[in-house]
């Protein structure tokens, strides 16, 4: 659905909308959530550095222990927390691959309930597939990919997979 | 379905270094304002301890509340155990109060294996110290220690030190170490050395000074008074000075190498105060990784459907 020079021209775009947004980088923080997340938010930071001169700092927010459905599956590793600094009075932008049922990222706000508090909040997705579970909406959208809940979005990264690129498939086939 | 930590032997690499991995992640946890997850929260975990205990018993409840779980601490002492009641009724009780995971000290080796496996309970089962058998979570925490400070296993050098006959967590150290890896050599006088040590994984000693200078970690094991019902050694003095770890000894152990002991310990016999306070001794930290390590059990155990490591119910 979308290929390396897509997401390229994707990311630039999201920067730009982040810095117009927030008036400038000054009190940004992006933060990632893992494991596609992580990356996403550290190129943003780039792009953002790239436009505005300084880039903000980028980490990564792990949300496993706050889920609300891990009792449904069974027990996993976890992913890192690295949070650059303090996040009090910042704004923390969340960034992620794919948005759906909204349930992440509600878990991410309780994680980072825990760690301080942002003078706001805001989402950025790659991709946002519908499907809402919860009142969660992105501030910045890569695509709207509006699929059906038989097919999976799989979005690869250049650092983790070795190519930039997002796929649609069925479920229950490989892509 | 796996769900209890029995033995260090339950344990595979994967499923070791799992623990260890989350253990990393949840120590970071002590850096943030607020050092609670809600993972845990509405789960009772029940610390059922036969034998006095401060450091892990304290750890335990420090670890299920950091993830929110409830905790009840039950002692033996001052309980109807005193009054006599059998391990099945105690079991029977916590069963009947909800607990979804059971920490046991027992003085029988065994007594975690006959919780887990009677049908009494339906919790997960961890073993905190079982008699002269296993002490899992404490191994668990040596080599996340000894990780921390060296990097990695492969071909480190162990050298465990004493009352290796008594010692669970000897046993359980040999166990975990030698599936991670590193080397183990046991070093203790004949007579604290269990028979059958032969088919264990690991080499036996008995020259302390030989082997210092090639080891990577040296661990010194507590003399055990309470368990010492016959002459083992000549005299405490005699003990002290063949393998005893004191400052002479200390200075052949190579530059980069640390001292750990499980605790408590006793000063002046098996390690020297000078020894036990350097800053390559990592006792103290070895309790605050206590913590994270059981952070990382409890949660890997409990929180999904099913077990992420440990034993089933029929075997080990």
């Amino acid at each position: 659905m979308l290929e390396a020079s897509d997401i390229r021209r994707v990311l630039t775009r999201i920067a730009h909308e982040i810095v117009e947004r927030n008036k400038g980088a000054g009190d940004l923080v992006l933060l990632g959530i893992p494991t596609r997340g992580v990356p996403l938010a550290l190129r943003l930071a780039e792009r953002i550095g790239e436009v505005e001169g300084d880039a903000p700092p980028a980490g990564s927010l792990d949300v496993t222990m706050y889920r609300d459905d891990l009792a449904l599956r069974p027990a996993r590793g976890l992913g890192r927390t690295d949070i650059p600094g303090d996040i009090d009075d910042k704004v923390v932008v969340l960034v992620d691959d794919v948005l759906m049922s909204g349930r992440t990222i509600r878990s991410a706000l309780d994680a980072l309930k825990d760690i301080g508090r942002p003078r706001a909040v805001q989402l950025a997705v790659l991709v946002d597939r519908g499907h809402r579970e919860l009142p969660i909406r992105a501030d910045f959208v890569g695509k709207n990919l509006p699929t059906s809940l038989s097919e999976t979005v799989a979005v690869r990264v250049e650092e983790l997979d070795g190519l930039d690129v997002v796929m649609l498939g069925v479920k229950g086939e490989q892509t | 379905m796996k769900r209890h930590l029995l033995s260090a032997a339950d344990l595979s690499r994967d499923d070791a270094l799992l623990i260890l991995d989350t253990a990393e992640e949840l120590a970071r946890l002590a850096d943030r304002p607020i050092k609670k997850l809600p993972t845990l929260r509405g789960r009772t975990v029940v610390n059922l301890f036969y034998e006095d205990s401060t450091r892990t018993r304290t750890s335990f409840e420090a670890a299920a509340k950091r993830l929110s779980a409830d905790v009840i601490n039950f002692a033996a002492k001052g309980s109807s155990v005193s009054k006599g009641e059998s391990l099945k009724d105690t079991a029977l009780t916590l069963e009947a109060m909800g607990a979804d995971a059971v920490v046991v000290r027992h003085h029988a080796s065994g007594a975690p294996h006959r919780l887990a496996n009677s049908g009494w309970i339906r919790g997960s089962v961890v073993n905190a110290g079982d008699g002269t058998h296993e002490h899992p979570t404490q191994a668990l925490l040596d080599a996340f220690t000894m990780r921390r400070r060296l990097g990695s296993f492969d071909g480190r050098r162990v050298t465990i030190v004493g009352d290796i006959l008594h010692s669970r967590v000897a046993r359980s150290n040999v166990r975990l170490l030698h599936t991670l890896g590193a080397q183990v050599t046991l070093v203790a006088p004949p007579t604290l050395l269990p028979v059958g040590v032969a088919t264990w994984p690991c080499a036996v000693s008995y020259d302390l000074d030989a082997e210092l200078p090639k080891s990577d970690v040296v661990m010194m094991l507590r003399v055990q008074h309470e368990r010492m019902n016959a002459a083992f050694f000549p005299s405490a003095r005699e003990y002290s000075r063949r393998y005893g770890l004191d400052g002479l000894r200390f200075a052949a152990m190579p530059e980069h190498a640390i001292v750990m002991h499980p605790g408590p310990m006793n000063r002046g016999m098996e390690i020297a105060a000078e020894v036990a306070d350097s800053p390559r001794s990592t006792i103290v930290e070895q309790v605050t990784n206590g913590v994270s390590v059981r952070m990382a059990v409890l949660y890997l155990l409990l929180s999904g459907s099913e077990s992420a490591i440990g034993s089933t119910e029929e075997t080990s």
